[in-house]
């Protein structure tokens, strides 16, 4: 049985993560401001927000790589201050960019990795995890992006952490990597294991957590399932369109039919958030013909996070 | 006991040496500048400055009667010339000195700024006066001194060799420590349980078993291609090696312990190891650099690891007498092995 599948389940365990009130300042700029947050074992949990939200501040807090300006931050019931060699044995990390010498092989490096640990899975355990079997003896110069990261997460894993960090996983990955990552990270959740991913995709979230938290500012601005964080927005469907020319409509109409929840323009396009879409699109159709106004564009989607944190913050998340 | 070689190769001190050597022979041109280098340098210099036989000197007379009397001493090969060709002769250099008989005697025409000509000028006028009669009042005899260890190959080997022992230690550590830094490895390995001084400690190991290579190869090429001495003890000459590499690659570590980027690493390493090649003496002694810098010169971790090699091998001095040196090398190592663990930047 895995660490992480003893730990796991235990009645009156510590939380996976505790964080109280968080600070940290670079010079003039506050990264992080005052977070709270707890983390149950065995979840999957989400960080999300823009760049430079403070994510990978409060993620390097975690991963004991930063010391706090103040505020506490327990792992696993330890902390880094009293404990920290006991907690680098019982997580695993992988970094925003770390790039593993290119001139060793993919076994030679989760080898070396694996001797840092006390306890764990082999190195061959830990390749067919991360499905490098036939890039085991492949130099890390040769591989793949995806593939590099794929070696990363090998090299997190090769502990048997109970708690995994991911900072990032996916970024600058194509599609299919991308995808291949996912159901690692899927396989990994189904061991029982913790972890806590950062990320700026919002369907990588989605898609792979339990409870998600939005941080901008270096604050959390909404916490939750993502399930949770879409109804907040009201309405599951979101109705988009562009005028031809600046014929004025009169929003208010939109809003008093049934099942349309909330108008609002952003970045040239007029958004309403609406209940049902069969039952809310032939009238917004009336309604702007009634009115005199030229659709130049119009589509639908469902709600998603982005349209959460659009909502939250007026921004997009990868604006600048 | 292959229980006992899979604890060795799990540990973590083994892991993380086994990869520095890697690294280090996966490098073609870190082995070319470690190995080859200094046996080519060697190679290059001894043709450059080997020992030549002294050579005959081309001179001109002006009648047959000199010409003989000149061709008499071996040092000289004569031809007899008349005196306008035998002043061009002398303008274009294929004759190191005319000599004119004029009615009062013998004048030598030559340049008496060349040490040659002064030196033909000094066996033409022997030659001659032999020739009209003159006897040595003493006699004498000429015996040939070509001993091994007084030749410039022999002093500069350790020279060499010292200067090798600092770019291989300083380039190994410094490059490979900014280059982790850079790619943010280190701070990926401080993420993990690795323990930081083996980190370290792996460079010093890695740099200590390739040193026995480099420093084998380089010293049997020595002895077996040019047949320099080594007069003294060779267990101490392999400590004055180890101390020597361990001094550099403290300061190589100090070098490496905060630069960011490889481009900012390398030129301070340039910078650092600069005056070494041009005042430690690996080329011409050290002490041809004026006294008021002398201390300077002497307190340079390379000319003490000079020093000490040529205190060694050339004059079979041990340890005791080389203490200065010794102890300018250890000066170099704990201070900077002090001042790097401190200011160590990990990420």
């Amino acid at each position: 049985m895995l660490a992480a599948e003893r730990n796991n389940g235990k009645a009156g365990e510590s939380s996976a993560l505790a964080i109280r009130d968080l600070k940290k300042s670079f010079g003039d700029v506050t990264a992080v401001n005052g977070l709270d947050l707890d983390v149950a074992r065995g979840e999957c949990f989400g960080l999300l927000g823009p760049n430079g939200a403070g994510k990978t501040t409060t993620i390097e807090i975690c991963e004991g790589l930063t010391v706090p300006d103040s505020g506490t931050v327990e792992l696993l019931g330890l902390d880094w201050r009293h404990q920290a060699n006991a907690l680098r044995q019982r997580i695993g990390i992988q970094l925003q960019e770390t790039q593993f010498p290119e001139k060793l092989t993919v076994d030679e490096t989760i080898r070396l990795f694996r001797s840092f640990f006390d306890k764990g899975i082999t190195v061959e355990q830990s390749i067919a995890m991360a499905q490098l079997e036939e890039k085991r003896k492949s130099r890390v110069g040769g591989l793949s992006g995806g593939q590099k990261q794929r070696l990363a997460m090998a090299c997190a894993l090769v502990g048997d952490p109970e708690l995994l960090f991911l900072d990032e996983p996916t970024t600058g990955l194509d599609p299919q990597a991308r995808r291949n990552l996912w159901d690692l990270v899927d396989q990994l959740k189904g061991a029982g294991r913790t972890i806590i991913l950062t990320t700026h995709y919002m369907d990588e979230a989605e898609r792979l957590c339990n409870r998600v938290a939005v941080m901008d500012h270096g604050k959390i601005i909404a916490l939750g399932t993502p399930k949770e964080l879409i109804a907040s927005i009201g309405g599951d469907q979101i109705v988009e369109f562009a005028l031809s020319d600046a014929s004025p409509i009169d929003p208010a109409i939109l809003t008093q039919i049934p099942g349309v929840e909330s108008h609002r323009i952003h970045a040239g396009l007029h958004q309403l958030f609406v209940g049902e879409l069969h039952t809310t699109v032939p009238p917004i159709f009336a309604s702007l013909e009634a009115q005199g106004a030229h659709l130049s564009e119009f589509r639908t989607h469902s709600a998603t996070l982005e349209d959460v944190f659009v909502s939250l913050t007026g921004r997009n998340l990868r604006d600048e | 006991m292959s229980e006992l070689m899979s604890k060795l190769t799990e540990n973590s001190l083994y892991q993380l040496t086994s990869a520095r050597f890697r690294l280090f022979f996966r490098e073609p041109e870190a082995v070319f500048w470690i190995f080859v280098f200094p046996i080519l340098l060697s190679v290059g210099l001894s043709i450059a400055f080997r020992n030549r036989p002294a050579d005959v000197l081309q001179v001109g007379a002006t009648t047959t009667q000199l010409t003989q009397a000149l061709n008499a001493n071996k040092g000289l090969s004569a031809k007899t010339i008349d005196e306008a060709s035998g002043a061009q002769a002398l303008a274009t250099g294929k004759i190191l000195l005319l000599a004119v008989q004029r009615p009062a005697g013998v004048t030598y025409d030559y340049d008496d700024t060349n040490p040659d000509a002064r030196t033909a000028r000094l066996i033409a006028d022997r030659a001659v006066q032999k020739a009209a009669g003159q006897r040595d009042s003493i006699d004498t005899a000429n015996q040939q001194v070509h001993e091994a260890g007084a030749r410039y190959i022999d002093f500069v080997i350790p020279g060499l060799l010292g200067m090798n022992l600092m770019s291989s230690a300083i380039w190994g550590l410094g490059f490979a420590i900014v280059e982790a830094r850079q790619k943010k490895l280190l701070k990926r390995l401080v993420a993990s349980p690795m323990p930081r001084w083996q980190y370290l400690a792996s460079f010093l190991l890695s740099r200590l078993l390739l040193l026995v290579i480099e420093v084998g190869v380089f010293l049997t090429f020595a002895r077996l291609v040019f047949g320099v001495p080594f007069r003294g003890p060779i267990w101490q000459l392999a400590l004055v090696c180890i101390l020597a590499s361990l001094s550099f690659s403290a300061l190589g570590l100090l070098i490496a312990s905060r630069a960011k980027t490889m481009e900012a690493a390398s030129g301070l390493m340039n910078l650092i190891m600069l005056p070494m090649w041009i005042m430690s003496g690996v080329f011409f002694s050290a002490s041809r650099f004026p006294n008021i810098i002398q201390p300077f010169v002497r307190a340079l971790p390379l000319t003490a690891a000079i020093d000490a090699l040529r205190g060694n091998m050339l004059q079979g001095m041990s340890l005791n007498n080389l203490v200065a040196p010794i102890a300018v090398m250890l000066a170099w190592l704990v201070v900077s092995f002090t001042v790097s663990l401190r200011i160590f930047r990990w990420r």
